[in-house]
């Protein structure tokens, strides 16, 4: 009798304890520390501002304080301000009434986009919009067909404004992402979409015939930027979707989960990436003809397009790339690149991916070894089935004057600020 | 280290008493089975009732539509993609009047702007891809998963619609 009750007592007390223990030890994930990231040793990271709205790119000023665009206003405004004091951010009245994705500073003006113009404001000498309501109009009806309707942009050293206008198609079918739907002969898209424009960046009121057709072939670029060392525009495409939806007979879904490739190109002037006529396949290492033009998963295309200076598997959305010339992160990520991907959508039945920030190192202005994650558990769970289930998405970056790393999330408008310390 | 200690205690345990080692056993075999039981529901708990589902009942056909042609835009749980692909978890879209739903499937819809949001990514028109009584099956699949509850679609509705 009183073994059965000691008995008892202990099997509860196991079972408390197990459960306990085991609690104890799912809790000890990576993701602890560091504001939920994972990180290289020796990183920390911190939320240095939560709940802004739907966060696209970022920008500090020379002073430190936080320039958003979101995506879509809100409380009527687009474009917010946080004022850095002593480490700790203030958010000040926001301006812009429109949604869009680009922001980014250029020679005492804090440039932002819509998703049809783009438009700057003068900062102050201490790094302000003095006058919100004069924006200067740069750049005006670009297309908006709602799909991959971002207008990101950079800055060359001679004046230049680089513009994406993305396509506003998958792959130029005739019926847009319908299962089966052969492409448009001579895709009549890209003459004023799928590629980048190059404008004055000082110049108002330009339109498509006022810029230079720069490069085309590109069906969506979120995230570009001017390599200095290289002196090249690099961009990061986002490759087709939905090869097994589309084409089941050439693709099976777990091909289609990882096909094709998100792809680093280097541009120069008249470059052409080759969609929707090929994609490439990072896996046979090739450009493939695309379904919708006759491929079929293995033939080439005829003509040779643009070759990608890195490719990483599909889907993951890359939307912002940034060359680190800080002197606070260890020597290896010095002109290096750092890419946010936002995370995927079309892997189904698979997990979905991405949801990370990437580091390539670069030396003399071209990738000089493998990518790797730099910072990961932006989505807060191990396995993202839904892009709706991730907490956070990496959407911007930017570079503080003291050389950490801000990444921005566009779901639920937390900054984070990623520093190394030896 | 740790090993060691658990085998003394367990296995080269000095107690006599069998009653006792016992318990012990017990108590090691709970903790085993506390470890498996909790990270079964920790991990993926979803994906442990799905599996659970899968193995009791037979997919239905509307699910089998849903998985080729609906799973990549609106998901596996109907959650949609934000700013992309709308979730079909409630909404008058999915559980309102039966006839424009059956058309979004005839004649594809795009940018369509629910509760303030749009969303870019277009629905492609599968009126040619999908039989009539696909198209029921898929939409009472809908209609009725994700936490959904609403009437059938029948075949007649969807041949209705079309004229």
């Amino acid at each position: 009798m009183k073994n059965k009750f000691l008995f008892s007592v202990l099997i509860g007390v196991a079972i408390v304890t197990g459960t306990l223990a085991f609690k104890n030890i799912s809790q000890q994930t990576p993701f602890n520390d560091h504001a939920g990231l994972a990180l290289p040793a020796g990183f920390s990271a911190s939320i240095v501002a939560n709940n802004l709205g739907e966060v696209r790119h970022i920008a500090v000023t020379k002073e430190g304080g936080i320039y958003a665009k979101l995506g879509s206003t809100k409380n009527g405004k687009g474009i917010l301000f946080l004022k850095s004091n002593n480490g700790k951010f203030q958010e000040q009245n926001g301006f812009g009434d429109y949604g869009g994705t680009g922001m980014r500073i250029h020679n005492g003006y804090l440039y932002a986009s819509s998703n049809t113009d783009v438009y700057r404001y003068k900062l102050n000498d201490k790094g302000e919009v003095e006058n919100p309501a004069k924006a200067e109009t740069i750049v005006t009806g670009l297309l908006d067909h709602g799909e991959h309707n971002s207008k990101s942009f950079t800055f060359d050293n001679d004046g230049n404004i680089y513009v994406n206008v993305g396509a506003y198609s998958n792959s130029c079918q005739v019926q847009d992402r319908a299962p089966g739907s052969m492409g448009r002969p001579g895709c009549p898209i890209l003459d004023s979409a799928g590629g980048i424009w190059q404008f004055k960046a000082d110049k108002m009121d330009q339109h498509y015939g006022d810029g230079v057709h720069y490069a085309t072939g590109l069906r969506n670029v979120v995230g570009l930027e001017w390599n200095q060392k290289d002196n090249a525009l690099f961009v990061m495409q986002h490759g087709r979707d939905q090869l097994h939806d589309l084409f089941p007979q050439y693709y099976d879904a777990k091909t289609s989960s990882i096909l094709p490739a998100e792809c680093m190109y280097e541009i120069r002037k008249g470059d052409n990436a080759g969609w929707p006529y090929i994609y490439y396949d990072q896996i046979q290492k090739k450009q493939i003809l695309m379904p919708e033009y006759g491929g079929d998963g293995k033939k080439m295309a005829d003509k040779k397009y643009l070759n990608p200076v890195m490719a990483f598997p599909g889907h993951m959305a890359p939307n912002d790339l940034l060359f680190y010339t800080g002197n606070q992160f260890p020597e290896k990520y010095k002109n290096g690149a750092f890419i946010a991907f936002h995370g995927s959508w079309n892997r189904s039945p698979e997990p979905q991916a991405g949801y990370f920030v990437v580091f390539v190192p670069f030396k003399d202005g071209k990738p000089s070894g493998k990518w790797e994650i730099f910072a990961n558990g932006f989505a807060g769970q191990k396995v993202v089935m839904s892009p709706g289930k991730a907490e956070h998405r990496p959407c911007g970056l930017a570079q503080s004057p003291d050389g950490s790393l801000y990444v921005s999330d566009d779901v639920k408008g937390t900054i984070f600020k990623i520093s190394y310390k030896k | 280290m740790f090993p060691t200690m658990l085998k003394e205690r367990y296995l080269k345990s000095p107690i006599k008493n069998n009653w006792m080692k016992k318990i012990f056993v017990v108590e090691f075999l709970m903790i085993v089975f506390g470890f498996i039981i909790v990270s079964a529901f920790k991990y993926r708990p979803s994906e442990t009732r799905e599996l659970a589902y899968t193995f009791h009942q037979q997919k239905k056909p509307g699910e089998i539509v849903y998985e080729k042609y609906c799973i990549s835009c609106h998901q596996a749980d109907g959650s949609g993609v934000p700013n992309m692909s709308p979730s079909l978890v409630e909404g008058s879209f999915v559980l309102g009047d039966k006839k424009p739903l059956v058309k979004i499937v005839l004649n594809g819809l795009k940018n369509v702007t629910i509760n303030d949001k749009t969303y870019n990514n277009p629905m492609p028109a599968l009126g040619s891809v999908l039989k009539d009584k696909q198209i029921a099956d898929v939409l009472t699949y809908v209609r009725n998963s994700f936490g959904n509850k609403a009437s059938a679609v029948t075949t007649a509705e969807v041949t209705e619609a079309r004229k």
